[in-house]
């Protein structure tokens, strides 16, 4: 008797059908997350009495930077910072592939330049953008010459691995059709590298932001990070908070498009599978 | 003569492939390290050969030479009349006589399951009508037809090794070479796959040399098994496989079948 029971006891208890039980999504975690840091800013600075010149309330920020949305020129600035980015991220691009493929192809050549490679990735190239305002003046051209030298790097190394990565037995299939080195880059590397190039493209399009907005915090007359100082100087905090929002919202974007193209480019990838 | 009495792979008996004393070295740290001794060696037109032994025997060098991806660095190996290696450059006629099927499918991630197929008949300058219409038809040979527009990833093991044979096919050449094709696959799979190999050599009449540790498998398959063994890699014996086709799974229950199992399990242990 006792033997039999443990038995019967590992059968499964009738119970009814358990409902799969429904999950909160997360991004209502998020949002209440943003919410409370929100709410707790607004509450610290009023309760507190904060200047508004050290640390305006959320809510006039808000209101500020709505009220921007309003004012042509904040659209001339949006417009001179974007067109930095998007010209030194371009540039980025094209060089940051062209190199990186080299790269990629030859290990001799890959050898040579490496110890500049790493030279010129330790050098905090933010220090060299007074230089560059020196070479290439106050307008747009020293923006665009930084944006790209700051993206093309992530770009370049990210282009070489990629390249450097095809698998061994793709390389064989080829080999065994008689594929041409043009064929071999259009049908392999260049899609095999495909993902590695986003990567890099992401990482890129952040730092030409960063690249054009330091160019314009230490010359010139134009664009979002040439503002952001002007209200600085005028003690408009409120104001500087709003041109900060605004800035982000610039980079969202652009990092939304650049990440968007990773599904719409490749699909087949790992990466690009929507999470469930 | 029926198809019962007569292996359907030998045909008129001209030869597909032949190795005149063609041997490979290789260089390593430690000295020349001798893969295949020098080998004559020939595969008659349609016919089934396994190449068999275990590893560090030279069988899959052999191929490798024989699938133009490794240069022999001495003799010569013959491919439908034509001298396959001049020096270290291949003879690119010869070489479209051959498809190879690796050990992995290696399918391209990003092409879809039709597209892979199509591959060789894209590098060839095909119009995309034309290939959808060979794939489709491929698909169907090797039964995995329903799965055009997926992707690799979303096939079986099993499945990817059927696109990638179909891929090897699809320009039609006279000789297919398997470097252990089923040997990622679970013994289930590699059963039915082996069947399947056999159906689709039987109705495309290709010449097909196929490499293999797996004795039951080789049994299977060959009409000609070359029994391979290592240190210096070289063909040790040839062994005909006399059962009619096609052959089902049971035959591996013939008291013959038994014997040249046997008769192969003794002399790859001496």
């Amino acid at each position: 008797m006792s033997l039999d029971t443990p038995i019967v006891s590992t059968v499964a208890p009738q119970q009814p059908a358990k409902k799969r039980k429904k999950e909160i999504p997360t991004w209502i975690g998020s949002v209440a997350l943003l919410v409370l840091f929100l709410g707790g800013w607004e509450f610290y600075v009023r309760e507190f009495n904060v200047s508004k010149l050290i640390l305006p309330a959320p809510s006039l920020v808000i209101e500020a930077w709505y009220a921007s949305l309003w004012l042509p020129s904040t659209w001339y600035h949006t417009w001179i910072t974007a067109l930095e980015t998007m010209l030194g991220f371009f540039f980025a691009m094209v060089f940051g592939v062209a190199l990186g493929a080299m790269l990629g192809k030859s290990p001799r050549l890959e050898k040579m330049l490496n110890p500049f490679i790493v030279a010129t990735q330790v050098v905090p190239k933010v220090a060299l953008v007074p230089l560059f305002v020196v070479w290439f003046g106050f307008g747009i051209t020293s923006k665009v010459v930084i944006a790209a030298v700051l993206a093309f790097f992530p770009i370049m190394l990210n282009t070489a691995l990629g390249v450097k990565s095809v698998e061994r037995g793709y390389r064989e299939v080829l080999a065994s059709l008689n594929a041409s080195r043009l064929q071999k880059i259009t049908q392999l590397e260049f899609p095999s590298a495909l993902p590695y190039i986003l990567t890099g493209m992401e990482m890129g399009v952040v730092l030409s932001i960063i690249g054009a907005v330091v160019g314009e915090y230490l010359g010139g007359s134009e664009g979002l990070g040439n503002l952001a100082v002007k209200e600085m100087n005028s003690y408009n905090t409120t104001a500087l908070f709003a041109v900060i929002m605004h800035l982000s919202a610039l980079g969202f974007v652009f990092y939304a498009i650049v990440v968007g193209l990773r599904r719409f480019l490749i699909p087949w990838h790992e990466s690009a599978q929507i999470k469930k | 003569m029926s198809l019962q009495t007569a292996p359907a792979g030998v045909q008129g008996g001209g030869v597909a492939i032949a190795l005149n004393e063609a041997g490979k070295d290789f260089e390593t740290a430690e000295g020349l390290v001798r893969a295949l001794t020098p080998t004559n060696f020939s595969v008659r037109e349609g016919e089934f050969t396994v190449l068999l032994g275990p590893s560090g025997c030279g069988k899959t060098t052999m191929l490798r030479m024989i699938a133009g991806l490794e240069a022999p660095t001495s003799g010569t190996i013959e491919v439908e009349g034509r001298n396959l290696w001049t020096a270290d450059k291949r003879d690119n006629v010869a070489l479209a006589e051959m498809g190879m099927v690796f050990q992995e499918a290696n399918l391209f991630p990003w092409l879809s399951i039709e597209d892979n197929i199509a591959l060789p008949l894209k590098l060839r300058g095909v119009g995309k009508s034309e290939r959808r219409q060979r794939a489709r038809e491929l698909c169907k040979l090797v039964g995995i037809t329903g799965f055009e527009k997926r992707y690799p990833k979303e096939l079986s093991g099993g499945m990817r090794q059927r696109a990638s044979i179909a891929r090897a096919l699809s320009y039609d050449p006279k000789i297919l070479l398997m470097d252990e094709p089923f040997g990622a696959l679970d013994a289930i799979t590699r059963d039915a796959m082996n069947i399947e190999l056999q159906r689709i050599w039987m109705e495309t009449n290709k010449t097909i040399v196929l490499v293999t540790h797996s004795i039951s498998e080789a049994v299977f398959l060959a009409d000609r098994i070359a029994l391979l063994s290592p240190r210096p890699g070289r063909i040790q014996e040839i062994v005909e496989v006399p059962f009619a086709r096609p052959r089902a799974v049971s035959v591996n229950e013939d008291p013959q079948f038994q014997h040249i199992a046997n008769h192969l399990r003794d002399r790859l242990e001496h």
